[in-house]
């Protein structure tokens, strides 16, 4: 496959003004499915999550899952938006083997929310408020795997494997109107924005949000005008980006990739594209038109969803406060300086932050191993530091180091221990052999040979010259292999050359 | 003939009660009689290979002391479009030809709670699309009437299984007539129970806003024992109704033991009476009106201005629904699979198996109901259907304010021939004239055999409507004209059907 040509980034915003709109999907983290009894899981083996309902066996009906009704309510009002007083569900009619049915229960001309707005905080501090269309509930189609071929993709498959555990699983679709203005800032408020939404999806407790199993899933519209232009461009809608990095890599590319097009004279061919996360790229996907005909009609087994005005005010008087004051009001309690918070938020780290301190870790800790080695080694591997290791590890990582079992630099060999899937951080320490040796016995003879190696060392150490201990405790440190407390060993070498 | 078989239900209840003869008896007489005469009728398409052990295990709890329910040891034919565990459900079509279900159909279920032993699966027009099971993918039924005659459709097995006392009790389902009509046809009783009335889970949908599970019964009584089986809310229909309701049986005796129509007042809808009724229809439907007088009646004629745009609303509402309904039978999870020559894709295999597995019929309404919900057309048809659709449920609305319940004939003609409107749609359309508001309303409604047609001696039924959850009204009316019917007749209609063949 040939590579699109791109302009430089700097370049293309001179001549063009992006312009942007995402559809967020969240899986809600409800016990049963969407519309059957069936259970919500994630991972379990294929095809054992189900019921007649998400296979479509003839026959079968649906009911909807009033928790998923409540999850999408809060959801909705979180977002600033009005609450319908009455939604109703239609059917989404397509064929794909994905789609038990084949047609989705979704929300076409009724959502459940609509009209609301959300505050997204940039790196330089700046605030910009993304507009709402609409957040409505829908089904998850299934799992397609598909087997033999190159690129995994259906065509060229030999055979397609289907899961339909996911076939059912609860969604809120939410819909943004278009996002003007956003200019340099465009790939990072396109992060920010879904950052965001996963934020307040934790702070509701309504999804799990892990976008690398597919909780949070966002497709990216993007068109660019020409400058002094009023009519919008045509726009691609980006899928498959599944972590906040690529959401902003993918929002940049397509602006790089359309402003070349555009400015050879070319046009841009309104189509899905899917994001490649190794190459970072995307390629065409569907050619969609707005005359795709999903022939939708109000789903005739459903009742319309009538809230009760009780049960909003309910749900509203239950909301987590909103983002922004939620940041000043972690931001204080945690004692941050205004760049260590930045860096917190700018990493999308928040909500790990606070589950790790949660779990028990101060809160200087938690920001130093989220923002330091983890964001790191997700850097190096390219992959998402929320995708790395659990809080609740980060927290009995912090807990070891507090309690001298291991120095930072042991930490880190088991922190990369832990996200190569050895276990937790005390099962690695035991396998990997990695505590602090705290027997000063066996300090004390390191030292006392490292001692008798370097008799000239001794000699100014005994003259005064404290600090030429460095060189004996780098032996030392050396012969134990890295796993002694530093300051623990200076100090014996003072003591054994009785400068203590 | 065994004297068994020509029992009523309620009949049959009170010997099962007292003990005079057994389920297995009762079973086996109507598994011998099936034997006997389904060849030429083929109102089954599968007869239940552990019927005999059922009703041997509600002999047992019977002799153990257990409290069972009225209709516990009658058997029940079912019709296909129902799904049942123990006998496959193919909706009359090619594509789930054997399909086993891991569930059973609600109404299934209670049925079986209340001692109810399935005898078999009938025949029926492929996804219940049509008037008269020539749309069965596994040939047609006969009329026991007259076997070159049809019994009327969708649910003509049904029908014709217990005009033909194959069984005592079927259950059907009723679109848009499927249950009424073939009961005028056969000269049985059916009834469409208010939409909610009875859980749709386990029926396989045609079209879920119109389609409504009832019973199919040669007496009211038996009709109302039935429908107080497989009535009431069911938490996997989200259309169910959770009302309370009255037991149709005891509205049944009621109006049967009065024997009058003190203080009823009847709506004579002035759409179905003229023209396009056949003569011996409208004069058995004029005299059963006057008997009706005759008994105190109050005969009002009301006027359903809207009634006359059913039909075409009805067409583009049913097919849009059906063609989304329908989708799901692709081969992928389940019924037949068709791969074209040298493989093909998922899509290509999809369109093979549903080329070969579908009839015309169910091919034609696919295609018109895609096309009504198309972009651009949705408004013009599905849209202006739904118009039609809620001003028909006013011309309801606005004739119960004057009247209890309102009749008609039960469908224009008599059964017709085998073949006559096969190749004419349109036509075979217009026969559910008279059924089709009652399914676009959600009102209940049950045709009552009043007679035969004097120039072709074949049933003809009234067709009683009441407003929605008032079904017990139905059954006080039809089982009191029916009482009067009875006491004019000195016996049932089908007792004047002609003996079957095969012995």
């Amino acid at each position: 496959m040939a590579r699109d040509r791109v302009m430089d980034f700097d370049k293309a915003l001179e001549l063009f003004e992006p312009v942007l709109g995402f559809e967020v999907h969240v899986e809600l983290n409800t016990k049963t499915k969407m519309f059957s009894a069936a259970p919500n899981g994630f991972g379990d083996a294929p095809n054992t999550n189900i019921s007649p309902v998400c296979l479509g066996l003839p026959g079968s009906l649906p009911v909807v899952n009033e928790q998923a009704v409540r999850y999408s309510i809060s959801l909705g009002l979180a977002l600033g938006c009005s609450i319908a007083p009455m939604s109703r569900f239609a059917r989404k009619n397509y064929f794909y083997p994905d789609l038990a049915k084949n047609y989705q229960i979704s929300q076409f001309d009724e959502p459940i929310a609509f009209e609301g707005q959300v505050d997204v905080e940039l790196a330089d501090g700046s605030v910009r408020t993304i507009p709402i269309e609409r957040a409505h509930m829908e089904e998850d189609a299934g799992k397609l795997t598909h087997v033999g071929g190159a690129t995994g993709r259906i065509q060229g498959a030999e055979y397609s494997l289907v899961d339909y555990n996911r076939a059912g699983v609860p969604l809120v679709e939410i819909v943004t109107k278009p996002i003007f203005g956003a200019e340099h800032q465009a790939p990072e408020l396109a992060k920010a924005y879904v950052a965001t939404i996963r934020d307040i999806v934790i702070a509701l407790g309504i999804s799990d949000a892990r976008m690398e199993r597919g909780n949070l899933r966002c497709d990216a519209n993007v068109s660019l005008r020409p400058r002094g232009q009023e009519k919008l461009g045509t726009r691609t809608e980006t899928k498959n980006v599944n972590s906040l990095r690529s959401v902003e890599r993918a929002v940049r590319y397509e602006i790089q990739r359309q402003a070349a097009i555009l400015a050879d004279g070319g046009t841009i061919t309104q189509e899905t594209r899917h994001w490649h996360e190794d190459t970072g790229t995307t390629s065409a996907g569907r050619p969609k038109s707005d005359a795709d005909d999903y022939r939708y009609f109000p789903e005739p087994d459903l009742l319309p969803v009538v809230p009760s005005p009780e049960l909003i005010e309910e749900l509203r008087a239950a909301l987590p406060e909103a983002p922004a004051i939620r940041r000043r009001r972690l931001k204080e309690t945690w004692g941050f300086t205004d760049l260590e918070f930045q860096d917190v938020a700018n990493g999308g780290l928040i909500a790990e932050v606070e589950l790790t301190i949660a779990a028990g870790a101060s809160p200087q800790a938690a920001r130093k191993w989220w923002t330091g080695e983890i964001s790191r080694l997700a850097n190096v591997n390219g992959v998402e530091a929320t995708s790395l290791v659990s809080p609740e590890n980060v927290a009995a990582l912090a807990r070891l180091v507090d309690a001298g079992t291991l120095t930072d630099k042991l930490a880190r060999q088991v922190l990369e221990g832990v996200t190569a899937g050895e276990g937790t951080p005390e099962e690695v320490v035991e396998k990997r052999g990695l505590a602090v040796v705290s027997d000063d016995g066996a300090l004390v003879a390191a030292i006392d040979e490292a001692l008798a190696a370097q008799p000239d060392v001794l000699a100014k150490i005994q003259d005064g010259k404290v600090q030429a201990a460095g060189a004996v405790i780098g032996a030392v440190m050396k012969a134990m292999r890295g796993q002694a407390d530093a300051a623990r060993v200076r100090e014996l070498i003072l003591e054994r050359a009785g400068q203590a | 003939m065994s004297e068994l078989i020509r029992k009523s239900a309620s009949e049959l209840s009170q010997l099962l009660g007292s003990g005079e003869v057994s389920a297995v008896e009762v079973t086996r007489e109507h598994l011998d009689r099936i034997a006997a005469v389904d060849g030429d009728v083929n109102a089954f398409l599968h007869v239940s290979s552990d019927a005999l052990d059922v009703a041997a295990s509600i002999d047992q709890r019977r002799a153990a002391g257990e409290e069972l329910g009225p209709l516990a040891g009658v058997p029940l034919a079912v019709k296909d479009v129902l799904v049942t565990t123990d006998m496959p459900s193919t909706s009359g079509s090619r594509i789930l030809e054997g399909y086993m279900s891991p569930f059973d159909a609600t109404v299934v279920a209670k049925s079986r709670t209340a001692g109810l032993v399935p005898i078999g699966k009938t025949n029926m027009d492929e996804f219940a699309m049509g008037s008269s099971t020539e749309h069965s993918a596994y040939g047609p039924t006969h009329n026991p009437w007259d076997l070159d005659r049809i019994p009327g459709g969708s649910g003509g097995g049904s029908a014709a299984a217990v005009a033909a006392f194959e069984a005592p009790l079927a259950l059907g389902s009723d679109t848009g007539g499927s249950i009424r009509q073939p009961a005028h046809v056969t000269g049985t009783v059916g009834v469409k129970p208010t939409y909610g009335g009875v859980s749709r889970y386990g029926a396989i949908a045609l079209a879920s806003s119109l389609d409504q599970v009832g019973p199919v019964t040669r007496t009211v009584l038996d009709a109302g024992l039935l429908h107080d089986v497989i009535g009431g809310h069911d938490p996997l229909d989200s259309t169910s109704l959770r009302d309370e309701w009255p037991s149709m049986a005891a509205a049944a005796r009621a109006g049967a033991e009065r024997g009058s129509f003190e203080g009823l007042r009847v709506g004579v809808v002035a759409q179905f009476t003229g023209d396009g009724f056949q003569a011996g229809v409208r004069r058995r439907y004029e005299e059963a009106l006057a008997l009706l007088e005759r008994n105190g009646a109050e005969l009002v004629e009301v006027s359903a201005p809207h009634f006359e745009y059913a039909i075409a609303a009805y067409y583009l509402i049913l097919p849009a629904e059906a063609s989304s309904n329908l989708a799901k039978f692709d081969s992928v999870r389940f019924g037949m699979r068709v791969t074209p020559p040298g493989g093909g894709t998922v899509e290509q295999v999809m369109s093979a198996t549903r080329e070969a597995g579908f009839g015309p019929e169910v091919k034609r309404r696919i295609i018109l109901g895609t096309y009504a919900l198309s972009a651009g057309y949705y408004d013009a048809y599905y849209g202006s259907a739904q118009k039609v659709r809620t001003l028909i449920q006013r011309d309801f609305e606005s004739a119960f304010q004057s009247v209890d319940v309102l009749v008609s004939p039960s469908a224009p003609t008599t059964a017709f021939r085998l073949g006559e409107k096969l190749d004419d749609p349109l036509a075979m359309y217009l026969n559910d004239i008279t059924t089709i508001p009652a399914n676009l309303a959600g009102v209940p409604a049950m045709s009552v055999p009043i007679g035969l047609a004097p120039e072709d001696g074949l049933p003809v039924g009234i067709q009683f409507m009441a407003p929605v959850r008032e079904d017990a009204r139905l059954y006080t009316a039809g089982s009191a004209l029916e009482a009067l019917l009875l006491e004019q007749w000195g016996h049932g209609l089908l007792a004047e059907a002609p003996e079957l063949g095969g012995k």
